[in-house]
Protein backbone atom coordinates (compact mmCIF):
# COMPACT_ATOMS: atom_id res chain seq x y z
CA UNK A 1 0.00 0.00 0.00
CA UNK A 2 1.19 3.52 -0.75
CA UNK A 3 0.46 4.73 2.77
CA UNK A 4 2.14 1.87 4.62
CA UNK A 5 5.40 3.80 5.13
CA UNK A 6 3.46 6.74 6.59
CA UNK A 7 1.63 4.38 8.98
CA UNK A 8 5.00 3.25 10.35
CA UNK A 9 5.22 6.69 11.93
CA UNK A 10 2.27 5.94 14.26
CA UNK A 11 4.42 4.68 17.21
CA UNK A 12 6.73 7.71 16.89
CA UNK A 13 3.74 10.07 16.72
CA UNK A 14 2.12 8.36 19.75
CA UNK A 15 5.34 8.61 21.78
CA UNK A 16 5.77 12.27 20.79
CA UNK A 17 2.14 13.01 21.74
CA UNK A 18 2.58 11.29 25.14
CA UNK A 19 5.80 13.24 25.82
CA UNK A 20 4.22 16.56 24.79
CA UNK A 21 1.12 15.91 26.92
CA UNK A 22 3.40 15.20 29.89
CA UNK A 23 5.30 18.46 29.30
CA UNK A 24 2.01 20.38 28.84
CA UNK A 25 0.62 19.04 32.15
CA UNK A 26 3.91 19.90 33.87
CA UNK A 27 3.80 23.45 32.50
CA UNK A 28 0.08 23.88 33.29
CA UNK A 29 0.47 22.91 36.95
CA UNK A 30 4.04 23.81 37.89
CA UNK A 31 5.28 26.56 35.55
CA UNK A 32 2.31 28.73 34.51
CA UNK A 33 1.32 31.22 37.21
CA UNK A 34 -2.11 31.06 38.83
CA UNK A 35 -4.70 33.35 37.24
CA UNK A 36 -5.62 36.33 39.45
CA UNK A 37 -9.34 36.30 38.54
CA UNK A 38 -10.20 32.62 38.21
CA UNK A 39 -7.60 30.95 40.40
CA UNK A 40 -6.84 27.26 39.86
CA UNK A 41 -9.90 26.61 37.64
CA UNK A 42 -8.23 28.66 34.86
CA UNK A 43 -5.80 25.73 34.41
CA UNK A 44 -8.62 23.90 32.56
CA UNK A 45 -8.02 26.47 29.79
CA UNK A 46 -4.68 24.80 28.86
CA UNK A 47 -6.49 21.65 27.75
CA UNK A 48 -9.98 22.92 26.94
CA UNK A 49 -8.99 25.51 24.29
CA UNK A 50 -6.35 23.34 22.50
CA UNK A 51 -8.89 20.47 22.39
CA UNK A 52 -11.51 22.82 20.88
CA UNK A 53 -9.02 24.14 18.29
CA UNK A 54 -8.03 20.55 17.45
CA UNK A 55 -11.71 19.66 16.96
CA UNK A 56 -12.04 22.57 14.50
CA UNK A 57 -8.86 21.41 12.71
CA UNK A 58 -10.16 17.84 12.42
CA UNK A 59 -13.48 19.00 10.96
CA UNK A 60 -11.57 21.30 8.59
CA UNK A 61 -9.24 18.44 7.59
CA UNK A 62 -12.26 16.18 7.01
CA UNK A 63 -13.83 18.84 4.78
CA UNK A 64 -10.56 19.28 2.86
CA UNK A 65 -10.38 15.52 2.23
CA UNK A 66 -14.04 15.59 1.17
CA UNK A 67 -13.21 18.33 -1.33
CA UNK A 68 -10.32 16.23 -2.68
CA UNK A 69 -12.69 13.27 -3.08
CA UNK A 70 -15.17 15.31 -5.10
CA UNK A 71 -12.40 16.87 -7.16
CA UNK A 72 -10.12 13.90 -7.87
CA UNK A 73 -12.67 11.07 -7.48
CA UNK A 74 -10.14 9.03 -5.51
CA UNK A 75 -11.87 6.61 -3.09
CA UNK A 76 -9.19 6.78 -0.41
CA UNK A 77 -10.18 10.37 0.45
CA UNK A 78 -13.59 9.13 1.58
CA UNK A 79 -12.07 7.05 4.38
CA UNK A 80 -9.65 9.86 5.29
CA UNK A 81 -12.49 12.38 5.48
CA UNK A 82 -14.60 10.00 7.59
CA UNK A 83 -11.75 9.31 10.05
CA UNK A 84 -10.93 13.04 10.40
CA UNK A 85 -14.58 13.83 11.17
CA UNK A 86 -14.67 10.94 13.64
CA UNK A 87 -11.63 12.42 15.41
CA UNK A 88 -13.34 15.82 15.31
CA UNK A 89 -16.41 14.50 17.12
CA UNK A 90 -14.21 12.82 19.77
CA UNK A 91 -12.35 16.11 20.39
CA UNK A 92 -15.66 17.99 20.10
CA UNK A 93 -17.28 15.91 22.85
CA UNK A 94 -14.18 16.48 25.02
CA UNK A 95 -14.49 20.23 24.37
CA UNK A 96 -18.11 20.17 25.54
CA UNK A 97 -17.26 18.09 28.62
CA UNK A 98 -14.20 20.08 29.76
CA UNK A 99 -15.96 23.36 28.91
CA UNK A 100 -18.98 22.37 30.95
CA UNK A 101 -16.80 21.51 33.96
CA UNK A 102 -14.93 24.82 33.60
CA UNK A 103 -18.25 26.70 33.31
CA UNK A 104 -19.50 25.08 36.52
CA UNK A 105 -16.27 25.94 38.32
CA UNK A 106 -16.18 29.56 37.08
CA UNK A 107 -19.79 30.63 36.51
CA UNK A 108 -21.65 28.14 38.71
CA UNK A 109 -23.57 26.68 35.72
CA UNK A 110 -22.91 23.53 33.69
CA UNK A 111 -24.40 25.11 30.58
CA UNK A 112 -25.79 28.49 29.52
CA UNK A 113 -28.15 28.57 26.54
CA UNK A 114 -27.71 32.35 26.33
CA UNK A 115 -24.02 31.95 25.38
CA UNK A 116 -23.61 32.01 21.59
CA UNK A 117 -20.16 30.41 21.71
CA UNK A 118 -21.44 27.34 23.58
CA UNK A 119 -24.61 26.95 21.53
CA UNK A 120 -22.81 27.36 18.19
CA UNK A 121 -20.17 24.82 19.15
CA UNK A 122 -22.97 22.43 20.13
CA UNK A 123 -24.66 23.04 16.73
CA UNK A 124 -21.34 22.29 14.97
CA UNK A 125 -20.88 19.14 17.06
CA UNK A 126 -24.45 17.93 16.40
CA UNK A 127 -24.10 18.71 12.69
CA UNK A 128 -21.04 16.47 12.42
CA UNK A 129 -22.64 13.83 14.69
CA UNK A 130 -25.49 13.65 12.17
CA UNK A 131 -22.83 12.98 9.49
CA UNK A 132 -22.52 9.42 10.84
CA UNK A 133 -26.28 8.84 10.73
CA UNK A 134 -26.34 10.01 7.12
CA UNK A 135 -23.27 7.98 6.18
CA UNK A 136 -24.43 4.70 7.68
CA UNK A 137 -27.95 5.04 6.28
CA UNK A 138 -26.58 4.76 2.72
CA UNK A 139 -25.18 1.61 1.15
CA UNK A 140 -21.38 1.54 0.76
CA UNK A 141 -20.12 2.82 -2.59
CA UNK A 142 -19.47 6.00 -4.62
CA UNK A 143 -22.94 7.42 -3.89
CA UNK A 144 -22.34 7.24 -0.14
CA UNK A 145 -18.85 8.74 -0.53
CA UNK A 146 -20.16 11.69 -2.58
CA UNK A 147 -23.14 12.47 -0.31
CA UNK A 148 -20.90 12.25 2.80
CA UNK A 149 -18.33 14.54 1.16
CA UNK A 150 -20.94 17.18 0.28
CA UNK A 151 -22.29 17.06 3.85
CA UNK A 152 -18.77 17.37 5.32
CA UNK A 153 -18.12 20.41 3.12
CA UNK A 154 -21.33 22.16 4.24
CA UNK A 155 -20.29 21.81 7.87
CA UNK A 156 -17.06 23.70 7.33
CA UNK A 157 -19.08 26.95 7.10
CA UNK A 158 -20.04 26.52 10.75
CA UNK A 159 -16.39 26.50 11.89
CA UNK A 160 -15.62 30.25 11.43
CA UNK A 161 -19.13 31.12 12.66
CA UNK A 162 -18.55 29.10 15.84
CA UNK A 163 -15.04 30.48 16.27
CA UNK A 164 -16.04 34.12 15.72
CA UNK A 165 -19.29 33.96 17.70
CA UNK A 166 -17.48 34.88 20.88
CA UNK A 167 -16.10 38.03 19.22
CA UNK A 168 -19.40 39.03 17.60
CA UNK A 169 -21.52 38.72 20.74
CA UNK A 170 -21.95 41.87 22.82
CA UNK A 171 -22.92 40.43 26.19
CA UNK A 172 -20.68 37.51 26.97
CA UNK A 173 -19.48 35.64 30.01
CA UNK A 174 -17.24 33.32 28.01
CA UNK A 175 -13.72 34.81 28.23
CA UNK A 176 -12.03 36.23 25.09
CA UNK A 177 -8.34 35.51 25.44
CA UNK A 178 -7.17 36.11 21.87
CA UNK A 179 -7.96 39.62 20.68
CA UNK A 180 -6.60 41.90 17.93
CA UNK A 181 -4.03 43.14 20.45
CA UNK A 182 -2.68 39.59 20.83
CA UNK A 183 -3.10 36.98 23.59
CA UNK A 184 -4.38 38.47 26.86
CA UNK A 185 -2.11 36.42 29.13
CA UNK A 186 1.46 36.35 30.41
CA UNK A 187 4.32 34.91 28.33
CA UNK A 188 4.56 31.73 30.42
CA UNK A 189 0.81 31.16 30.17
CA UNK A 190 0.94 31.60 26.40
CA UNK A 191 3.93 29.22 26.12
CA UNK A 192 2.01 26.61 28.17
CA UNK A 193 -0.99 27.07 25.89
CA UNK A 194 1.19 26.63 22.77
CA UNK A 195 2.77 23.41 24.14
CA UNK A 196 -0.68 22.04 25.02
CA UNK A 197 -1.99 22.97 21.56
CA UNK A 198 0.95 21.24 19.88
CA UNK A 199 0.42 18.18 22.12
CA UNK A 200 -3.27 17.95 21.18
CA UNK A 201 -2.51 18.41 17.47
CA UNK A 202 0.11 15.63 17.50
CA UNK A 203 -2.23 13.41 19.54
CA UNK A 204 -5.08 13.97 17.07
CA UNK A 205 -2.78 13.22 14.13
CA UNK A 206 -1.47 10.03 15.82
CA UNK A 207 -5.05 8.87 16.52
CA UNK A 208 -6.06 9.77 12.95
CA UNK A 209 -3.20 7.68 11.50
CA UNK A 210 -3.92 4.82 13.93
CA UNK A 211 -7.61 4.71 13.05
CA UNK A 212 -6.83 4.87 9.32
CA UNK A 213 -4.34 2.01 9.75
CA UNK A 214 -6.98 -0.11 11.51
CA UNK A 215 -9.67 0.64 8.92
CA UNK A 216 -7.37 -0.15 5.98
CA UNK A 217 -6.16 -3.35 7.62
CA UNK A 218 -9.77 -4.35 8.21
CA UNK A 219 -10.71 -3.74 4.58
CA UNK A 220 -7.62 -5.60 3.29
CA UNK A 221 -8.43 -8.58 5.50
CA UNK A 222 -12.02 -8.64 4.23
CA UNK A 223 -10.72 -8.66 0.66
CA UNK A 224 -8.23 -11.42 1.48
CA UNK A 225 -10.95 -13.53 3.13
CA UNK A 226 -13.09 -13.25 -0.01
CA UNK A 227 -10.14 -14.39 -2.13
CA UNK A 228 -9.31 -17.34 0.12
CA UNK A 229 -12.91 -18.63 0.60
CA UNK B 1 -16.95 20.54 44.91
CA UNK B 2 -13.80 22.67 45.27
CA UNK B 3 -12.13 24.46 42.32
CA UNK B 4 -9.24 21.96 42.47
CA UNK B 5 -11.65 19.05 42.18
CA UNK B 6 -13.21 20.59 39.06
CA UNK B 7 -9.74 20.92 37.52
CA UNK B 8 -8.99 17.27 38.39
CA UNK B 9 -12.36 16.26 36.86
CA UNK B 10 -11.63 18.13 33.60
CA UNK B 11 -8.18 16.56 33.19
CA UNK B 12 -9.59 13.19 34.33
CA UNK B 13 -12.26 13.27 31.60
CA UNK B 14 -9.55 13.68 28.93
CA UNK B 15 -7.47 10.88 30.49
CA UNK B 16 -10.45 8.49 30.70
CA UNK B 17 -11.42 9.26 27.08
CA UNK B 18 -7.88 8.37 25.99
CA UNK B 19 -8.00 5.13 27.99
CA UNK B 20 -11.36 4.21 26.42
CA UNK B 21 -9.91 4.91 22.96
CA UNK B 22 -6.88 2.70 23.67
CA UNK B 23 -9.22 -0.06 24.96
CA UNK B 24 -11.31 0.15 21.76
CA UNK B 25 -8.17 -0.01 19.59
CA UNK B 26 -6.89 -2.99 21.66
CA UNK B 27 -10.21 -4.82 21.15
CA UNK B 28 -10.07 -4.09 17.44
CA UNK B 29 -6.46 -5.36 17.22
CA UNK B 30 -7.48 -8.57 19.00
CA UNK B 31 -10.30 -9.07 16.48
CA UNK B 32 -7.96 -8.42 13.54
CA UNK B 33 -5.43 -10.87 14.95
CA UNK B 34 -8.19 -13.53 15.29
CA UNK B 35 -9.36 -12.89 11.72
CA UNK B 36 -5.78 -13.05 10.38
CA UNK B 37 -5.32 -16.42 12.12
CA UNK B 38 -8.58 -17.70 10.56
CA UNK B 39 -7.53 -16.57 7.08
CA UNK B 40 -4.09 -18.15 7.54
CA UNK B 41 -5.80 -21.41 8.57
CA UNK B 42 -8.06 -21.28 5.49
CA UNK B 43 -5.02 -20.61 3.26
CA UNK B 44 -3.13 -23.57 4.81
CA UNK B 45 -6.11 -25.90 4.25
CA UNK B 46 -6.38 -24.69 0.67
CA UNK B 47 -2.65 -25.23 0.08
CA UNK B 48 -2.79 -28.79 1.50
CA UNK B 49 -5.75 -29.65 -0.78
CA UNK B 50 -3.89 -28.50 -3.91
Amino acid sequence: MSTSSRNNHVPVLAALAAALIGVAIGFAFFVAPEDVDQGISQRIFYFHVPIALTAYSCFGWGAYKALLLLWRKDERYDLESYVAIHQGTIFGSLTLLTGSIWAKASWGHWWLWSENQLVLFLVLFLFYSAYFMLRFSIEEGPRRANISAVYALFGVVLIPVSFLAIRLAENIIHPTVFTREGPQMSGTMFLTFCIAWLAMTVLAYALYRLELLGKRLDSNLRELRELVT
Amino acid sequence: MSQGEYVAAAYGVVFVALLVYVAIIAAKLARLERETAEIAELARKRASNV
